[in-house]
């Protein structure tokens, strides 16, 4: 019959106005500013720097390698490298950026940068509330805003934070048996050498 | 009819009391005049007044068909909302495009407002509450109604922008399409009084029978041409589910894709102004303008009655906007041509019908039951047989393509 779906739908929508005053959980909808949904783990938006210990600066990760600055597609990150080199977190000689910048209205949140970094120092960051009115200025990133700290990302990125760090704690491990291996052999070596020379010198004392 | 207690007529009459205390301290030559002005204030400062609460009660009624809470941001539960849009689109930037014919660009909007406040000197919002009583007030209604295609076409044709001037070519397409049913169902409820004036319109429907009222709406042909006149009037004022000329999904915002800033609030006043001046000779037609529902409820003022129909009215406006999907361009002229014309035509026979009947068989209550038999069947067969007719022609196969392999 003509009209009857009218009429079936209209008889819907006034279940649903009516009902959305009784009962709550038909209200769907979260009122942002007040409620929020907890982020799922997998949220991203726009990269970070991961630092090491308590000073931002001293435990930057980045090594000013400059791939992501060449993978970006869009073109978003702007690196200078020092001339320099400072001690990292670990007391090791590094390059470091003088400058870092990220424009985050140019940036398209692809993740590329993450996964080219080989030293683990460039992650995705979930923090959304970055309205500004200086849109020019107030959306480009620098290196201190950037810099988050390691516990940051343990924190908003738990299973992928404890991958990382386990990498990188196994890296340090086979880095520093590899060290005290070379440690060892060369001690071994001269000891050997100096029980040699000992030998070669003093013919005499053999029996 | 009981005559009222003085309380109640003293109520019902308190705004053109108080038109005419104003007029009084004015000297005699300039009274005419002065309760003139009096009474276009009222109309330009209630209507959009009522315009304004609608945005709000509509966006919130719309959120809550769709099990959302709409704005509730300004002031208690977002009932300044409409402040802050004000405040908004009055601060925007205006922009006018460059190839624009601007000074059609400019006044299509003023045009439009214009012609749709003109419509509202001839409604009778309460008993006396007229502004202009003239005879042939609902032609010059549908005369004036007839005039916002044209600030519309100026509007798409202006802005030099094809979803503009498609948007404009739809608009007008539709409202002239809708114009002859619009008008032919009208035409029943002034065949049945007699006169083109809407306050007699509202008086003939003004007696009771036992606590019911002689409305219109509550005869067959009253009821077939009051459902005619609602589609029509919801094609009319370019409402869902008719909204095609400003289809948000293939045309931008229609025919004011490219008005900003305070001319697009004017567009969008005009829309709902149209719609309520509409809905207002809707009231005045078939629901028996000012006139209480039951008799016992005759003591409360006039104007109490019209607005609060006004209100259901745009209550019954929001409803269909939240329930029904938009028609397709096709749909859209067959329903006109081939239902709706037909429908009214017939309602006017039907119409003529019962008029006669009565007149041939005599007053009395078998009379009464031949007629509503009669025309009733007469009007019910005819619908089921469209349609039959209508569903029937509905072939639902899978969707061929003829170049996109």
């Amino acid at each position: 019959m003509l009209g009857e779906g009218i009429l079936k739908g209209l008889a819907e929508t006034a279940k649903n106005f009516a009902g959305s005053f009784v009962s709550e959980e038909r209200l769907t909808t979260v009122e942002y500013p007040e409620q929020r949904l907890p982020q799922i783990e997998n949220t991203r938006d726009f990269p970070f720097l991961v630092y090491d210990g308590e000073d931002a600066m001293a435990g930057l990760r980045c090594v000013s390698c400059q791939i992501c600055e060449k993978e970006c597609p869009p073109k978003c990150i702007y690196i200078v490298k020092s001339t320099d080199k400072k001690p990292d977190y670990v007391g090791k000689a590094q390059f470091y950026p003088t400058r870092f910048d990220i424009d985050i209205s140019v940036c398209m949140s692809c993740q590329i940068c993450v996964e080219v970094c080989p030293f683990d120092a460039i992650k995705m960051d979930t923090e959304f509330e970055l309205s500004t009115s200086d849109r020019f200025g107030g959306l480009i990133l620098d290196k201190h805003k950037l810099a988050k700290s390691n516990s940051y990302y343990q924190k908003i990125h738990p299973t992928e934070a404890a991958e990382v760090d386990g990498r990188l704690e196994e890296e340090k491990q086979k880095l520093e048996a590899k060290a005290k291996a070379a440690a060892e052999a060369a001690a071994a070596k001269a000891a050997a050498d100096a029980a040699a020379k000992a030998a070669a010198t003093t013919p005499e004392a053999q029996p | 009819m009981s005559p009222n207690p003085a309380w109640s007529r003293t109520l019902d009459q308190i705004f053109v009391l108080l038109q005419h205390r104003i007029a009084d301290l004015f000297p005699p030559l300039l009274q005419p005049w002065v309760a003139m002005i009096l009474g276009v204030v009222g109309i330009v400062a209630v209507f959009p007044a009522i315009f304004a609460l609608t945005t709000v009660l509509e966006r919130k009624g719309l959120g809550r068909m769709q099990n959302r809470l709409g704005p509730n941001r300004v002031g208690p539960f977002g009932i300044l909302q409409p402040i802050a849009d004000a405040i908004k689109s009055l601060t925007k930037e205006d922009i006018v495009p460059r190839s624009a014919d601007a000074v059609v660009h400019y006044l299509a909007p003023v045009v439009l407002v214009v012609a749709i406040f003109l419509g509202y000197a001839v409604l009778p919002v309460g008993r006396n509450m007229q502004l202009l009583n003239i005879d042939a007030g609902i032609l010059f209604f549908f005369a004036i109604g007839a005039s916002t295609e044209l600030s519309i076409f100026m509007a798409g044709w202006s802005s030099r922008n094809k979803y503009s001037l498609l948007g404009a070519m739809r608009a007008v397409a539709q409202m002239i399409s809708y114009e002859v049913p619009l008008l032919l169902s009208a035409v029943v409820a002034i065949m049945m009084t007699g006169s083109l004036n809407p306050s007699r319109i509202v008086e003939a429907q003004g007696g009771f029978t036992g606590i019911l009222p002689h409305w219109y709406v509550f005869t067959p042909w009253g009821f077939a041409g009051f459902v005619l006149f609602v589609i029509a009037a919801l094609a009319e004022t370019n409402r869902s589910p008719f909204d095609l000329p400003e289809g948000e999904s293939e045309l931008v915002a229609g025919y004011f894709t490219e008005y900003s800033g305070f001319k697009f609030a004017l567009f969008f006043l005009g829309e709902y102004l149209g719609m309520m001046s509409i809905a207002g000779y809707g009231i005045t037609l078939f629901l028996g303008g000012w006139g209480a529902p039951l008799s016992v409820l005759a003591f409360l003022p006039s104007w109490l009655w019209f607005f609060g129909k006004l209100f259901l009215a745009i209550f019954f406006f929001i409803w269909l906007r939240g329930t029904l999907p938009r028609l397709r361009q096709d749909q859209l002229m067959n329903f006109a041509w081939k239902f709706m014309l037909p429908m009214s035509l017939l309602d006017l026979f039907v119409a003529a019908l019962w008029r006669f009947l009565g007149e041939w068989l005599g007053a009395g209550l078998g009379t009464e039951v031949v007629r509503w038999l009669v025309c009733g069947l007469l009007l019910a067969v005819t619908y089921v047989l469209f349609a039959r007719v209508m569903l029937k022609r509905q072939k639902i196969s899978p969707r061929s393509y003829r170049y996109a392999e």
